[in-house]
């Protein structure tokens, strides 16, 4: 009895002023709430790329047959992507331009491989709203300044794929590649 | 709803007083499931299962809903997307394996639920559309968890959709039209399996809709409880908030740690080998067996074996479906006044055999149709009948109960009343 009389007064007047039964009761609904919070990492990261999308994440490309002044489109993370074998011209045309008058200014060097400058590689999906830009196809129109051309919303591209006139914010973006020899190119 | 003691809801909060007069759903959750809902203080943890079996539903309903994502309902795509889930998809296989595994949690708990309810007289007046409703529940659980079988189009899928479509081929006259109709052709296909999918996607909501039901017809009355003695006072009752939230919760916690051993440990325990080779229309496998929560009334089908006036194929299809429909009318067949089975000597005995009974048919529905099986699943089925349809009105004319309490709250006090007085209070002269 003696023992019922202190543990009750122990409950009422714990030292911290909290009583076994409400950390009891924290306890039992601050537990599971972090289960459940756990839970929940299955739940949303399961609409997350699967392993059978990221495994299509790197390609090998054989650019052997681009001739100079030739473009072809192949496909990477089931978006287009360019490869385009520059005339010397174009590379020409490219340095030419003041890069402070641009609206994201990179030179063709940056965008390229050294050495490779000839080889522009860029993603086929204009930064305004991801329409393919035309160029890369034979006879298709190539726009003013001889890159590419967004029919979507015209927006225009120049021979290093940079972003000159139109409402697209950014060049056309160059993923992560490397030439694994002469003829062939990995991207991804 | 239910006793006029029942507290009421009052929102002190303005805002929740402006809310309560424009879409009173605190109020509906409060009565419901709050303070608001007097439950008798007796109850046991059988009272967890109906709670438990929502749980279940809900958490089926999730997982399902996730996997359809990544499930492609096709004949050349079926097999192959679940592999996908299984390998590719982020976590895939910790969400297929929770829902094949949350389907037997949900059949376990809910048996335990029925045959808690068959136990304490649940299904007696005043709750018989409660049961009714539940047998509903029970018929639409069945059908969902068959066709979800038939989804991931492996051996035992397509085997097992030709065989219970075939249970309608035994319809006289109309039963191959039938059979053809379920199946969208002679053989299950695409369209089974698209129609299947369909269907296997709406019925959970049907169910959560019949479940509303169900608990609408349960709170009129309000909850049984383990003396079958009708609620009196409020000394009789507790507010379902915090008591029983409490209770169940407990009860929602061992449910997890069973869930969770069986999915992490035991994935494919429940499992059949043979739904993992694809289905194969020229191939059946040998040995055929349902789920194992059909296991019952897989026997008590297979038990009949030779023609009598009608093909015996009949007889076992007609002798399954009654075995289920037949419960509907157990109001009707067991009348004995007193509700609770801890009360009734007799029929305690033949609860017990009744439930061997159906372990036992249970048993012979997942072992192969051969000797000694098929003569045990016999005479179990017979049993299961007659305990029905003999046992429980003989039961109600001529057996003598023990006497019951006079309430719950004098069940629960045994007589000493200083057990539940407060401290420092006298306990009142009563009971």
């Amino acid at each position: 009895m003696a023992a019922v009389e202190h543990s009750e007064h122990m409950d009422a007047h714990g030292e911290d002023g909290m009583r076994r039964r409400d950390f009891l009761n924290i306890g039992a609904v601050a537990f599971p709430a972090a289960g459940a919070v756990a839970l929940l990492y299955p739940l949303i990261n399961q609409m997350n790329p699967s392993a059978d999308i990221l495994a299509l994440a790197q390609i090998d490309v054989d650019i052997s047959h681009i001739q100079p002044g030739q473009a072809i489109k192949t496909i990477w993370r089931k978006q287009p992507v360019f490869l385009r074998n520059l005339t010397p011209h174009e590379i020409q045309e490219a340095n030419a331009v003041d890069i402070s008058t641009l609206r994201d200014p990179q030179t063709l060097a940056e965008r390229t491989k050294p050495g490779k400058m000839n080889w522009l590689i860029t993603m086929g999906v204009c930064t305004h709203l991801g329409c393919v830009p035309l160029g890369a196809g034979e006879g298709e129109p190539r726009g003013p300044y001889g890159g590419y051309f967004c029919p979507c919303h015209g927006s225009m591209y120049d021979t290093a794929a940079r972003i000159r006139q139109g409402p697209a914010p950014l060049n056309l973006q160059v993923p992560d590649y490397e030439f694994t020899s002469p003829t062939a190119v990995r991207i991804g | 709803m239910s006793f006029p003691w029942a507290e009421k809801y009052a929102p002190k909060h303005p805002f929740m007083r402006w809310i309560d007069q424009r879409l009173p759903l605190p109020r509906l959750a409060y009565g419901a499931v709050g303070g608001g809902y007097p439950v008798p203080r007796n109850l046991n943890y059988f009272w967890n299962f109906g709670v438990l079996a929502g749980l279940a539903l809900a958490l089926q309903i999730v997982t399902g809903i996730i996997l359809a994502m990544h499930y492609q309902a096709g004949d050349a795509t079926a097999f192959n997307s679940v592999e996908h889930i299984m390998r590719d998809v982020n976590q895939g296989w910790f969400l297929r394996y929770a829902h094949a595994n949350g389907a037997s949690m949900f059949f376990i708990v809910t048996y335990i639920h029925i045959f808690r309810g068959l136990y304490y007289g649940s299904y007696k007046a005043p709750r018989e559309m409660v049961w009714m409703l539940g047998l509903v529940i029970f018929l639409l659980m069945m059908a969902t968890a068959f066709m979800g079988y038939v989804l991931p189009w492996g051996q035992m899928s397509f085997w097992g959709a030709k065989v219970i479509t075939g249970l309608f081929g035994a319809i006289p006259l109309v039963g191959d039209p039938i059979q053809h109709w379920l199946l969208g052709g002679y053989a299950p296909d695409q369209p089974t399996l698209t129609r299947f999918f369909s269907l296997h996607y709406l019925l959970p909501f049907v169910i959560a809709g019949v479940i509303i039901l169900h608990i609408w017809a349960l709170h009129i009355p309000g909850s049984g409880n383990p003396t079958g003695v009708d609620v009196k006072s409020p000394q009789d009752t507790l507010p379902f908030h915090p008591y029983y939230t409490a209770k169940d919760g407990f009860g929602v916690g061992i449910f997890f740690l069973v869930f969770a051993l069986l999915v992490f440990f035991m994935p494919n325990a429940f499992g059949h080998a043979d739904n993992y080779i694809a289905a194969n229309p020229l191939s059946t496998p040998a040995e055929i067996v349902p789920e194992w929560y059909f296991w019952p009334f897989y026997a008590i089908l297979r038990s009949f074996t030779a023609d009598f006036i009608l093909p015996a194929k009949l007889w076992g299809v007609l002798a399954m479906f009654s075995s289920i429909l037949l419960l509907f009318f157990l109001p009707w067949l067991d009348k004995s006044p007193v509700r609770s089975g801890s009360y009734r000597p007799t029929f305690k005995i033949f609860f017990g055999i009744l439930i061997a009974d159906v372990l036992v048919l249970g048993y012979c529905g997942g072992s192969r149709p051969e000797e000694p099986y098929l003569m045990i699943s016999q005479l179990a089925t017979a049993y299961y009948f007659i305990h029905f349809l003999v046992v429980l009105p003989l039961l109600s004319m001529f057996e003598k109960t023990r006497p019951l309490p006079n309430s719950i709250s004098e069940s629960v006090l045994h007589g000493e009343e200083a057990e539940a007085a407060p401290i420092g209070v006298t306990p009142a002269t009563a009971a």
